[in-house]
């Protein structure tokens, strides 16, 4: 006699409506009464088909059960139930068993220049600057400015790295990156020309905290199609708080008519602010109005300071709950403006609803050390930007190529497999542990997963996933759009 | 599917990968498409005697001991039936060296 169970899955309705979300094939099913009638006894305990038919016959004929039985465990939502302890064995890796000599590289799709590693702001929190910080750019081995010969050699190392891709995505960075605008210009001439000869495009990106942009530089950003990412927290209040100047002024007052300028000029590619939420009272809504209405935004994203804990910015638990609560109003009025088609700049709801769309299952938290890298000014490439410069984390160099035995060594060891924590979570396809930096600074090892947000993520995850049932339901069509490839990773 | 609903991508792959895989907990297994013979088991090398035909039919799993074949012999957890190797036919596999190709050299042997 066959006992059946439920497999890994979250349930959550939307437009009132059961759906399930598998793990880990993160395929989303919208279930019919019989189905949701089937998963949900089954996950209070395992039944005999025959206790389960039983039990639901009252509301359901055998002939619709059967069938029903049949589907759910076609897709694998239910099955034989096997008892724990014999589950407990490590979900099999997908990882290639042939020596490392005879895989072709996995081709980079993003590489993050930072161009320099100084900058003219000392924002308290910063994770490249402040207490957390990883590499020493004070007194450090590397230059404080990339050269343009280094530069030139990150551009051959990039579109060798990426293989057959048709595109290779470039991103400046920092310290401030505006700091060393002449080498960004020289590099991004150059790339152009390399790429034409090899036969690619290259799409070019920066993030800058805006303080520097002025007329002939917003104009070269506009006209070279430079995608432009600002680092700015909100309002004079939020922002003043902790993105300061060397001397603890605020910098609202300068970057807001600079940026304004920029929203005026640069109209060939929408602009976004990337936002760091910090401790103290969070007001994420106007936050967003500010950015997007008033000061002229395309999107907003935003991210939880990374820090270790106890720090004053950081974020307390009751802080995640509170910004959840938050996240979740304004992925509400996302998906009303979305039912209507209408445009709404909340980037975070956005990336998360591509990724369910998809179905993206990571063995990975993300493409560091995989699809992206961060190139310190030396030349030195790490994990990525926020690893540059760091000998711990570095997996090569431009000039002599990436240190497989390395990226395969790191490669293996944050393995989703290996993180014993996430194996109960049926976020994982999409968390897979989290920010490999944020686990550094908080736990001293890039390889732990985040526990202290896991609520916070499960959480943001549930809410993305009604969303994504909703819109299923009220506008599908708003849903195509993510049936394109997935575009280069954002970078923060 | 009647009662599922394929919403996003990756549920319409599973829904199409699916397609036709006949699972053992049905009551009345369908009848396999026609269609080419994949064998699976344990074994990681071509080991005959181990196919699974598509419909996941167990009959060709190493349970029933008129299977127990070559690979039964070596580290197999199962107790196999199959010649003893050290004292009564130590030249049992001579003739294979190869299983893919001679595998039909490999003859009963009756104790």
């Amino acid at each position: 006699m066959i006992t059946l169970g439920a497999r890994e899955h979250h349930r959550f309705e939307a437009a009132g409506k059961p759906f399930v979300y598998l793990v880990p094939s993160a395929a989303i099913f919208a279930l019919d009464d019989a189905a949701d009638a089937i998963l949900r006894t089954l996950s209070e305990r395992p039944r005999t088909r025959e206790e389960l038919v039983a039990e639901l016959s009252a509301r359901h004929d055998h002939a619709e059960l059967d069938d029903t039985i049949s589907e759910l465990a076609r897709v694998r939502a239910i099955g034989e139930f096997v008892a724990p302890e014999r589950e407990s064995a490590p979900p099999p890796k997908i990882f290639p068993l042939a020596p490392i000599e005879s895989i072709p590289p996995f081709p980079l799709t993003t590489m993050v220049l930072n161009v320099t590693n100084q900058c003219n702001l000392s924002c308290t929190y910063c994770y490249e600057y402040s207490e957390d910080k990883i590499v020493d750019t004070e007194n450090g081995k590397q230059p404080k400015f990339m050269s343009e010969a280094t530069a030139r050699q990150s551009v051959e190392f990039m579109l060798k790295e990426s293989g057959d891709n048709k595109v290779a995505h470039i991103t400046f960075f920092g310290g401030e990156t505006l700091l060393n605008f002449p080498v960004l210009q020289k590099t991004i001439a150059y790339a152009r020309q390399r790429g034409a000869e090899v036969g690619k495009d290259v799409d070019f990106s920066l993030t800058t905290n805006g303080t520097l942009l002025k007329p002939e530089i917003i104009e070269f950003l506009a006209e070279n199609r430079v995608g432009v990412t600002i680092s700015i927290d909100g309002p004079r209040e939020v922002q003043d708080k902790f993105r300061v100047f060397h001397n603890g002024t605020g910098s609202y007052d300068v970057v807001a008519p600079k940026i304004r300028e920029l929203l005026k000029r640069h109209r060939s590619r929408p602009i976004g602010a990337r936002v760091t939420l910090t401790s103290g009272p969070l007001d994420i809504k106007r936050i967003y109005r500010h950015l997007t209405e008033e000061i002229g935004f395309w999107e907003v994203g935003f991210a939880p300071v990374t820090t270790s804990p106890g720090r004053g910015h950081a974020i307390s638990e009751d802080g995640y709950d509170d910004m959840l609560a938050q996240f979740r109003d304004l992925a509400f009025e996302f998906l009303e403006y979305s039912v209507e088609n209408r445009h709404h700049g909340f980037s975070n709801v956005k990336e998360t609803l591509e990724e369910i769309h998809k179905g993206m299952s990571k063995a990975f938290p993300c493409g560091a050390g995989l699809g992206l890298m961060g190139v310190a000014t030396d030349g030195d490439v790490a994990l990525c930007h926020r690893f540059a410069g760091s000998d711990a984390h570095k997996l090569g160099t431009v000039a002599d190529g990436i240190d497989r035995n390395v990226q395969f060594a790191f490669l293996e060891k944050h393995h989703i497999a290996n993180k014993t924590d996430c194996s109960t979570c049926w976020a994982r396809p999409l968390c897979a542990g989290g920010c490999y930096h944020e686990a550094h600074t908080r736990y001293g090892e890039t390889s732990r997963p985040n526990l202290h947000y896991c609520d916070w993520i499960r959480g943001w995850t549930d809410v993305c996933l009604q969303i994504y049932g909703e819109l299923s339901e009220k506008n599908p069509g708003f849903l195509a759009q993510f049936d394109e490839p997935m575009a280069a990773e954002r970078v923060s | 599917m009647k009662h599922l609903k394929a919403v996003n991508s990756k549920a319409e792959r599973v829904d199409r990968a699916t397609q036709g895989d006949v699972v053992a907990l049905q009551r009345t297994p369908q009848q396999p498409e026609a269609g080419p013979h994949f064998p699976i088991g344990c074994s990681l090398v071509f080991s005959p005697g181990w196919e699974a035909d598509r419909a996941g039919g167990t009959a060709g799993l190493c349970q029933p001991v008129e299977r127990d074949l070559f690979d039964c012999h070596i580290g197999c957890y199962w107790p196999a039936q199959v010649p003893d190797q050290l004292n009564h036919a130590p030249d049992w596999t001579s003739k294979c060296a190869a299983a893919q190709k001679d595998w039909r050299k490999i003859d009963l042997v009756f104790p």
